[in-house]
């Protein structure tokens, strides 16, 4: 899974995206590879508006980075070439391999056949819930759940 | 013509041999190469951007997408979301290059608000007609679908859905489901009435919407003239109103439920449902 996604990706469960918990989702003993990309400073400049920045810093500091500026780069910070060559490693070319995902304290996801970019997402949830469209009044979650595929 | 929604779950019908099949079929491929390049063309994305690709499969239409020229505004940077898992293991053997989610879309959109620039579907979302268990409803399905999919796209975003519906009580549900939402929606049939039908549901988010014709299919082209079929048949609704007992319609109706019941009915002339001439 790429760094991006991970910014974007919160718990699609009702409960869970009101809570400030479902985001961001955190990494455990991640395995990162190098994929090179192309790079592409106006996808870069597109896309940082929508980058949490804080929750970013997070993931970024689990992953083992270097810490990354205190504050978002914003407009002439988005042109200078080595900014968005930076941020362009960090999102695009990191790919988390392989690794445990957790949302807040609640539940860990485990990666299916030790590769994370293809998550069992809220697999857990749809399992412990009985049903999704009519959500119980107190969502039972268990301390830590590993669902192992 | 079979359909794979009538027979099984999609998580269960793609299973290690369909996904297979399916992605080496090179009918399959062409066919879906086409209607990733007309939603491509629809969503009419001007630099690179970030898609979702509802019900991504085992990314035939995500390549597509990272193979965008930087002069038509690629390569595009995507994520898939699946719930069949043989599929998905097809994608991750093909090594497609965006990231992919094993999920039911029909459980909503698990990202952030305003996170995509634009939504592509390819065959997808007429699997959410069907519920596979009985606490939830396709209505539900398709409601918890597109409020998430609203949700995740940002404001001046779009998405193009191009699905097979089984018939005009599915199609109609599909987009009403999309209209309930809060999208603005439009539909765009190509070669309607053969056999290679392809329908698209254009969804905009707030402001994307063109003047007139929501598909922008025919911008830029002159001498068109847009029909709103939805005007027309509201003309005619109004304009005629229900059949009143007695007149020609009315007769017509009876005779046809006579003959649907087996009743011997007398053949239909130019003089059925006339009024006799007063003699006197």
């Amino acid at each position: 899974m790429k760094v991006i996604t991970a910014n974007f990706v919160t718990c699609a469960v009702k409960e869970c995206k009101t809570s400030p918990l479902s985001f961001p989702l955190h990494f455990h003993d991640a395995e990162l590879e190098l994929q090179e990309l192309d790079f592409q400073p106006e996808f870069i400049r597109n896309v940082v508006p929508r980058i949490d920045w804080d929750s970013l810093r997070v993931t970024a500091n689990e992953l083992g980075f270097p810490s990354l500026p205190e504050s978002k780069p914003e407009g002439e910070a988005l042109g200078d070439e080595q900014t968005l060559k930076d941020l362009h490693r960090l999102l695009l070319e990191t790919q988390v391999m392989e690794g445990k995902l957790s949302e807040g304290n609640k539940s860990t996801l485990t990666s299916r056949r030790s590769l994370l970019h293809f998550v069992l997402l809220y697999l857990v949830h749809i399992l412990q819930a009985p049903s999704a469209e009519a959500p119980t009044k107190t969502p039972p979650m268990p301390s830590t759940t590993v669902y192992d595929a | 013509m079979s359909r794979p929604e009538d027979i099984l779950p999609p998580d269960l019908f793609y299973n290690d041999n369909e996904s297979r099949k399916y992605t080496t079929s090179s009918r399959i491929r062409n066919i879906q190469a086409d209607m990733t390049h007309r939603a491509l063309e629809l969503l009419d994305l001007k630099s690179p951007s970030l898609i979702l690709d509802v019900g991504c499969g085992s990314g035939l239409s995500g390549e597509i997408l990272s193979e965008v020229s930087p002069e038509d505004g690629g390569p595009h940077t995507w994520v898939g979301m699946d719930i069949a898992p043989s599929m998905l293991d097809v994608a991750l053997q093909r090594e497609v290059e965006g990231d992919l989610f094993l999920a039911d879309i029909g459980q909503g959109v698990p990202f952030r608000p305003g996170t995509f620039d634009a939504a592509i579907s390819i065959s997808a979302i007429q699997w959410l007609c069907n519920a596979e268990s009985s606490d939830v409803s396709p209505e539900g399905r398709l409601k918890r679908f597109f409020e998430g999919l609203y949700a995740s796209l940002r404001r001046g975003g779009r998405a193009v859905c191009q699905f097979y519906p089984k018939n005009d009580i599915q199609r109609s549900m599909i987009s009403g489901a999309a209209i309930k939402a809060g999208f603005g929606a439009g539909m765009l049939e190509d070669d309607p009435g053969t056999k290679n039908s392809k329908l698209y549901l254009v969804l905009t988010v707030g402001g994307g919407g063109l003047q007139g014709d929501i598909t922008g299919v025919v911008n830029g082209m002159d001498d068109v003239n847009v029909l709103d079929a939805r005007r027309k048949a509201m003309e005619v609704h109004n304009a005629r109103g229900p059949p009143r007992k007695g007149d020609k319609a009315w007769i017509m109706k009876k005779k046809e439920q006579m003959e649907k019941k087996g009743k011997v009915v007398k053949s239909n002339s130019k003089y059925t449902g006339r009024k006799r001439r007063i003699a006197f």
